[in-house]
């Protein structure tokens, strides 16, 4: 079992992801929901293969063993949400900094383009704007109107659907309620057909992100470099042989 | 070279061991002023034909620049994960050559050196013009050029202060203390020699000099403050000169990508800076000396001495070459384990064996007195050591970012035509201004050479010419 990720050191929330990777297909239904949600622009074939495709969630594919014995693992990898994360200090414009609510915030407005946080990143999920953003016909009918469309020179990440966490806080708020466990679904969270991803705050010993995480299953990407990631993985089983 | 131009014939050793004798020019001081001043208003054709050439790459490069800026970073050949390549590593490079002039200049002042006098003032002007070019990397590698001010420190209209935190801060601290102390330590002992041209010329150049002169007369006051400052200069410019070089190679060092992660980052790149500017500051003397005819000052001594120099500071990078490298291979971390593979026998061996070759072979030919007095082959040897630093930084830079913690994540990278020109539009740059200051202003330090000749005379002691040295402050 992992290491129980720290509460924050903020009071209140640590927004977390769980990522059952027994039960992840490669399908990239996630991929494809982010990338509506988040107004993620199309980098287009030629780009994508030289290393710039611009979504927000990754899914690595490594294959096991030789043919014809070979198995594919899945692992979406997107923004590890770190408590101690390497791309803050960094940023000479604090660009990216860390918010009350655990969250690694990116400010789109402040960016100049340095490129370090990239570099920092050890998981690579920060994704930088080369050009323009282009969005292919009929994609202009469907950008998200709670999303900014960042222009280029920009670097972009996962962000938890930071939106969908603010409307559900507010219509809370309204109705003078805490926000219930599960209530707020991530893009991907809301798509997964197997239900792999689980959202949730972590600082919640009963939510369903912090059950999961005491799992015997759970670990984290890359924990040895000490980035407490807010992203929690399951695998275990041979569910995805 | 008019090796008899020389004025003390005799076998080179005798030479070299009467330390004092670098300086015993036989001529007057007008002649000496005139010798210096010559060079700089014969124009000559081949001048303006380089100066256009030069001026043509400079063009294409600000055009390149200018398509990069109109269409975005993704012009170059960065990607994810390589998102950092030829600008910083470029950048590092002029960063690390212009370390050159404060170690001559200032260490050398300081150490009352004499075979520094001539060749002060082109190692400053090289600190100056390669730190400009430096300066420009950052501003180009963000692409969205006109947002770099938003990483100045002042009260603004966005309530942003910046991070402090951030290399990159530190870099812009250090950067610009470092151009503006450089460049004011250039022109405080450029005031005497701009006196000196403002008595000999006419017209615009006349009017020139007399303003960058300040109303020099070289009363016994001004001599005085002029050694102050300079004195002063020279130690308070050292601790920036070794900060500068230290904080670019934290840029690196303070991430936790494997090949960067390293506590000898700091030293290792000081040493590097050294030994790259003072072989490009021996490349350069050795070009200017043929082209502005100035064998008379620049003489194979002072090659010697530089060479030696070079030498050293070629030793002191392997030995933290090889300090780093050991630790890291001992260590055998997974990630590092596959850098050093690829350096050694993957894609990036040929880079590694140039690095490597590029880097030692002129350390082993610098040992030879003749390769170090000879100008041909100190060009030589001095060319191969910026081809492997260069390399180097290219293999720290671009060479690790291609591998990192993640299998799946590692990349390749190919530059474009766009890095490669604004590349060759900072080396032609550099090349354009310093070949113009070089018309401008007297490369020969002059009085610093005068003051030299005081030093030292020839004293009759019974039947012996005996060197001897005075005491000057």
């Amino acid at each position: 079992m992992a290491q129980a990720a720290k509460p924050s050191a903020e009071p209140g929330r640590r927004w977390g992801l769980v990522v059952d990777l027994d039960r992840c297909t490669g399908c990239q239904a996630c991929v494809v929901a982010c990338q509506a949600e988040n107004n993620v622009p199309v980098a287009g074939e030629k780009q994508a293969g030289y290393g710039r495709w611009m979504h927000w969630i990754i899914i690595h594919r490594y294959w096991e063993g030789e043919y014809p014995n070979i198995k594919a693992r899945f692992m979406p990898v997107m923004c590890q949400q770190c408590d101690e994360a390497p791309c803050e200090p960094v940023c000479p414009v604090f660009a990216t900094y860390h918010n009350p609510e655990g969250l690694n915030a990116q400010i789109y407005n402040r960016c100049i383009g340095t490129r370090f946080c990239g570099n920092a990143c050890p998981y690579k999920v920060r994704t930088y704007n080369w050009f323009r953003p282009e969005f292919p016909a009929p994609l202009t009918e469907q950008l998200n109107p709670d999303v900014t469309v960042r222009s280029r020179g920009i670097m972009e990440k996962c962000t938890f659907c930071i939106q969908r966490i603010r409307r559900a806080e507010l219509d809370a708020r309204a109705q003078g309620r805490e926000v219930a466990d599960g209530e707020i679904q991530p893009a991907c969270v809301q798509t997964c057909p197997p239900e792999a991803l689980i959202f949730g705050d972590l600082n919640d010993p009963e939510s369903r992100v912090s059950q999961l995480a005491r799992s015997r299953r759970s670990f984290r990407l890359l924990e040895e470099l000490g980035t407490d990631p807010g992203v929690i993985y399951l695998k275990g089983g041979e569910t995805n042989a | 070279m008019p090796e008899s131009a020389q004025p003390r014939p005799g076998s080179e050793s005798e030479r070299s061991e009467l330390d004092g004798s670098l300086l015993l020019v036989e001529r007057t001081d007008s002649e000496i002023n005139q010798a210096v001043l010559q060079p700089m208003l014969r124009g000559g054709r081949n001048f303006w034909i380089l100066v256009a050439g030069l001026g043509a790459v400079v063009a294409w490069g600000l055009y390149a620049w200018g398509y990069l800026v109109t269409w975005g970073i993704g012009t170059t050949g960065k990607n994810r994960p390589v998102y950092w390549t030829l600008f910083i590593t470029t950048f590092v490079f002029w960063v690390g050559i212009s370390h050159a002039g404060t170690m001559i200049s200032a260490v050398l002042r300081l150490l009352k050196v004499d075979w520094r006098r001539p060749i002060t003032r082109g190692a400053e002007a090289m600190t100056s013009f390669a730190l400009m070019m430096a300066a420009l990397y950052p501003l180009i590698h963000l692409g969205r050029v006109w947002k770099f001010y938003w990483m100045i420190p002042y009260p603004n209209g966005r309530f942003m202060w910046p991070n402090f935190q951030s290399p990159l801060m530190w870099d812009l601290v250090a950067i610009s203390t470092y151009l503006i102390g450089s460049t004011l330590y250039l022109y405080l002992a450029l005031i005497p020699d701009m006196a000196m041209a403002r008595d000999h010329t006419g017209g615009w150049r006349f009017q020139l000099y007399r303003a960058l002169a300040l109303g020099w007369r070289g009363t016994e006051a001004e001599w005085h403050k002029l050694h102050r400052a300079l004195g002063i200069f020279s130690v308070a410019i050292i601790p920036i000169f070794l900060s500068v070089h230290s904080i670019v190679s934290w840029d690196f060092a303070v991430t936790i990508q494997p090949r960067w992660h390293s506590t000898i980052f700091a030293p290792y790149f000081v040493v590097g800076a050294i030994y790259s500017g003072l072989a490009a500051l021996a490349c350069i003397l050795v070009i200017v000396r043929r082209g502005m005819r100035l064998g008379e000052f620049l003489r194979a001594e002072h090659f010697n001495a530089l060479g030696k120099l070079v030498m050293v500071a070629g030793m002191l990078w392997t030995y933290f070459w090889f300090a780093g490298f050991l630790v890291e291979w001992y260590g055998n971390e997974p990630v590092t384990r596959e850098l050093i593979q690829e350096e050694i026998a993957g894609r990036l061996a040929p880079l590694f064996y140039l690095q490597m070759a590029a880097n030692l072979i002129p350390i082993g030919l610098l040992a030879f007195r003749r390769v170090r007095s000879t100008p041909r082959l100190l060009l030589l040897a001095g060319l191969s050591v910026n081809v492997g630093m260069y390399t180097e930084r290219l293999l720290i830079v671009v060479g690790s970012l291609q591998r990192n913690d993640i299998p799946f994540n590692w990349g390749t990278y190919r530059p474009t035509w766009v890095e490669i020109s604004i590349v060759a539009m900072t080396f032609a740059g550099f090349a354009l201004l310093y070949i113009l200051f070089s018309r401008i202003v007297p490369y020969v330090p002059v009085w610093e050479i005068k003051e030299g000749r005081l030093r030292y005379s020839l004293r009759r002691i019974g039947r012996l010419l005996v060197p001897t040295a005075a005491e000057i402050e």
